[in-house]
């Protein structure tokens, strides 16, 4: 009988621990999980499963000061891709990045995989902020 | 009767160990063979001879002319590409890096990457993406060819590489072939899949250890 009680008080917890998540935790969470199924099919073959990109060929996504730095302008460069001299962790880049068909919802939950993975913290960019963006794109 | 188990088991044991003996492991030869049969000092002797890659002409990064005649004596991987391809080609060559380190330095060893791309990839664009990928030296040659070359060699290798499609899209097969010093077909391997990637490594270590690999020249 009173292993029955502690088994189901520890139940309880396990659920009120759950469902502490607030709602942003949780909105991080689909975007994440979904995003870094995007990643898998739309940018890993370039920008590698770890995010680190090819030697001089193709940048990493591991720098947190670039991502911070262009957080704005980041769901542009997907919608529109990338030409032109960049610098990436103090290394040059020229390549060019085509264009995706990504959506909108695509483009925030792979940014926000994108951004809060392989080292880097920005939190969630969602649909909206990602719309905005778009929206002042150049 | 019970020590009757007991050998028997012992020489299964025995057979067991003479396959795993990799002192004398040596890789298939792939590819078609025929057997030929010549007449040698007045006796019928009946050879195999198997698929060889044939003769051919191309250019790599440094603008220089590369034949059949400059693999003599090297034992060498092969694969296709096109420096802007946005899809299996950068995981291919991301996963090639390590093998190009690991034999960097052997004199007989050679990386062909042909690109199936002439219009675009010119001997200039090679050498800017063999430069970005951080490769030098001549190990790993980026083969600029015209096309009809380049596809029929694709054929030799038994690779299966196809023009623009609808999509704008070049489209090949990701793979690595390895070819010995008698320019025979000795493996392919999924170039996107780092396992394959490794176990070619492997097997290119014994290829190179094999009798008729060092005794060749």
């Amino acid at each position: 009988m009173k292993t029955r009680l502690i088994v189901f008080a520890f139940m309880a917890m396990l659920v009120i621990a759950a469902s502490c998540q607030n709602d942003g935790q949780i909105e991080f969470n689909r975007f994440y999980s979904n995003g870094s199924v995007v990643y898998q099919a739309h940018c890993q073959n370039c920008h590698g499963a770890k995010g680190e990109g090819l030697q001089g060929l193709i940048p990493s996504l591991t720098d947190s000061i670039y991502l911070k730095n262009n957080k704005n302008t980041l769901a542009c460069q997907l919608n529109s891709g990338l030409k032109g001299k960049i610098t990436i962790l103090n290394k040059e880049f020229e390549g060019e990045m085509p264009a995706s068909k990504l959506s909108p919802l695509e483009i925030a939950q792979v940014l926000t995989y994108v951004t809060n993975s392989f080292g880097n913290k920005l939190g969630t960019i969602n649909t909206d902020r990602v719309n905005t963006d778009l929206a002042k794109c150049k | 009767m019970k020590n009757t188990g007991y050998i028997i088991a012992l020489i299964l044991l025995g057979y067991g160990c003479k396959f795993n003996d990799s002192a004398t492991k040596t890789l298939p030869i792939y590819g078609n063979k025929e057997p030929v049969t010549k007449t040698v000092d007045g006796k019928q002797v009946t050879d195999t001879v198997y698929q060889t890659i044939p003769a051919f002409k191309f250019v790599n990064q440094y603008g220089d002319t590369i034949t059949e005649k400059s693999l003599n004596g090297k034992i060498y991987v092969a694969d296709f590409f096109f420096t802007t391809c946005p899809t299996i080609c950068p995981v291919m060559h991301r996963n090639m890096l390590p093998v190009y380190n690991e034999f960097k330095n052997n004199p007989d060893f050679r990386i062909l990457s042909h690109s199936i791309d002439p219009k675009y990839d010119t001997v200039p664009v090679l050498k800017k993406y063999a430069d970005k990928m951080g490769i030098a030296g001549n190990t790993w040659w980026l083969l600029h060819g015209n096309k009809d070359a380049t596809y029929t060699i694709a054929k030799s290798y038994l690779v299966a590489v196809q023009e623009k499609n609808a999509q704008e899209n070049y489209t090949h097969d990701g793979f690595f072939i390895l070819i010995d010093k008698q320019k025979r077909i000795r493996g392919t391997y999924q170039g996107t899949d780092p396992a394959e990637v490794e176990k070619m490594t492997a097997d290119i270590k014994i290829l190179m250890a094999e009798t008729d690999q060092k005794a060749a020249k």
